[in-house]
């Protein structure tokens, strides 16, 4: 296990990048590359002479190193992780982390089977950040939108805002709709009204 | 209507997807008993994986890929077979604007679909390299432009840079000078000229009016386990490509496909692959190009046996592969058994014979068929020669 593995990152995200190397680096001392320009891929990967290359599944740029599997020798030739099924748990966890990997030079299973695993690891915390990013995100529109119906309702008719927040609410429940879609129809209805 | 057996699909967003998306959407599938559940993917890799790894039971795929497999040249778990082939046609070749400027000025007076005068232009006022972006090292795309080139000047084959693009990116990398030319499918040749970045030089029929371009891919042994759905499939989908055929309906076809959760870009752009009526430079001149792409006429689906050793001859010559071995393996991956099985019921004449000279057909040809009239469509290569499968050179 002494040896170092020379690792390639393909991602343009720099936040998930930073996540995924930082799990990379708690495996110990490996050699990590991270590769964020698209164009030249092929070129550029096969500079660097990996063997492990990681990529996400949804990236349209795997076609790219599908050219790399034509390699000259057979020695060099990196193999989709996936064409290997001796492993199908590890192959199904990382298609649903929406992971893949090219391993090089045929390396024995115990050497990818940590990498993999983090990487599996990384790509769900950074699909479960980007969740909770998007939720807090839509809170705080949501939030937005319904203090401006607020204060919509507050001038148009002379109420405080509890009352405001009450009359929301009680149409609402009334219509059998979210509060935050009865909030979007008067907010847009007194845009159009100017 | 019963939805009855759920058959999963995948596909990549293209024009050429068609036959799988109508057979879904206007209830051809739902006719048949079935529901095709399309699964939308970034890449032809995802597409294969799906397949090969049983997520997906038949895929839209690229016709040289299962043959690739087959031969051993592109890795896989599992062996694939063609059920059906889904068109024939429907690539375009585009050049960076300053090589297209060059090429027409070399060739004032070539037309569209004049293979060889584009070509020779090409390799005169060309760079000594032509570095060419394809989405897939295994292609119908790849095998026009190296067959194209090749049959001008045998010489040219040493010039080609062929790198793997894909076709999303192909504008942009054309703009960032990473290629000088392209062989995609539509809609991204248009959208290369639709920003500004490339020129349309020929449609891929100039160099072969009969090239077969995607097929229905399936994993080998499925006949076996689920034949009735497979059979249901390919009699959904061979409605859809009827469907398709019928000039009416290219407008409902391009909206339809023009949704986001299928090709997700403008009807107009999907149009011009439909209509063969294209825009070729960003300065708006037109184009045509009869029967750009075909779904249907002169049982385009038939999967013959002579296709496949065609690409087993040809991806034999690029890796210095056995030809007969190699063609030999090829022609048994196209499996035109299954489909006259699946259509044998159908109001539909099926060729007396599976295999085919291809490129002997300068025209359109009625010919004998089971179960009706058969005009077989014009099979060309653009220089004249012919490929004899019985005969592998």
């Amino acid at each position: 296990m002494a040896t170092r593995l020379k690792i390639i990152v393909v991602e343009k995200d720099p936040e998930r990048v930073r996540i995924i190397v930082d799990g990379l680096k708690e495996l110990g001392d490996h050699d990590i590359h991270v590769i964020t320009e698209e164009s030249a891929l092929a070129r550029r990967v096969s500079e660097q002479n990996p063997d492990i290359v990681l990529i996400d599944i949804a990236n349209p740029s795997r076609d790219v190193l599908e050219e790399l599997t034509l390699a000259a020798s057979p020695n060099e030739r990196p193999v989709a992780m996936f064409v290997d099924q001796s492993d199908n748990s590890m192959t199904r966890a990382a298609i649903e982390a929406g992971v893949s990997a090219y391993v090089v030079g045929g390396l024995r299973p115990e050497r990818i089977r940590p990498i993999l695993d983090a990487a599996i690891t990384r790509f769900h915390m950074f699909q479960r950040m980007r969740r909770e990013l998007e939720a807090t995100k839509q809170a705080l529109e949501e939030r937005k939108t319904i203090d401006r119906a607020k204060g919509i309702l507050m001038r148009r008719r002379g109420i405080d805002e509890d009352a405001a927040y009450g009359l929301l609410r009680k149409t609402a429940m009334d219509q059998g709709r979210k509060l935050i879609q009865v909030a979007e129809a008067l907010v847009t209805a007194s845009d159009l009204l100017g | 209507m019963n939805a009855g057996l759920r058959i999963p699909v995948a596909y990549v967003p293209l024009v050429d997807a068609a036959p799988l998306i109508i057979a879904q959407e206007l209830g051809f599938a739902a006719e048949e008993g079935i529901t095709l559940e399309l699964m939308k993917a970034p890449s032809w890799s995802v597409v294969r994986d799906a397949l090969t790894l049983g997520q997906a039971d038949l895929a839209h795929l690229l016709a040289p890929l299962p043959v690739a497999i087959g031969l051993g040249l592109a890795p896989s778990p599992v062996q694939l077979e063609v059920a059906m082939v889904l068109s024939i046609n429907g690539s375009v070749i585009g050049a960076a604007r300053d090589l297209a400027a060059r090429v027409a000025k070399a060739a004032p007076t070539a037309g569209f679909l004049d293979a060889f005068s584009v070509g020779r232009a090409l390799l005169s006022v060309g760079p000594r390299a032509l570095r060419v972006g394809i989405p897939f090292p295994f292609s119908t795309h790849y095998e026009l432009v190296d067959y194209w080139l090749g049959a001008i000047d045998p010489a040219a084959r040493d010039r080609l840079q062929i790198h793997t693009v894909p076709p999303p990116r192909m504008s942009e990398a054309v703009a960032a000078g990473e290629i000088d030319l392209f062989c995609v499918g539509e809609p991204w040749g248009s959208e290369a000229v639709e920003e500004g970045t490339a020129e349309l030089l020929l449609p891929g029929r100039a160099i072969w009016n009969h090239a077969p371009e995607k097929v229905l891919a399936l994993r080998k042994g499925w006949d076996l386990e689920q034949p009735a759905a497979l059979h249901a499939a390919i009699r959904a989908i061979w409605r859809a490509g009827r469907w398709l055929s019928q000039p009416g309906n290219r407008s409902s076809a391009s909206e339809i496909l023009s949704r986001p959760e299928y090709l997700d870009v403008s009807p107009l752009l999907i149009d011009r692959a439909l209509s063969g009526r294209f825009v070729v430079s960003p300065r708006g001149e037109r184009r045509d190009c009869p029967v750009f792409v075909c779904f249907h006429q002169g049982a385009a689906n038939f999967p013959w046996r002579s296709q496949g050793r065609w690409f087993g001859h040809r991806l034999a010559l690029r890796t210095g592969l056995e030809q007969g071995d190699a063609i030999a393996t090829a022609g048994a991956i196209f499996r035109s058994d299954i489909y006259r099985a699946a259509m044998a019921e159908m109001p539909s004449a099926l060729p007396t014979s599976s295999s085919k000279v291809e490129g002997g057909l300068p025209q359109d040809l009625a010919v004998p068929a089971v179960g009706g009239d058969l005009i077989l469509r014009a099979d060309r290569f653009f220089d004249g020669a012919v490929f004899d499968p019985s005969l592998p050179e």
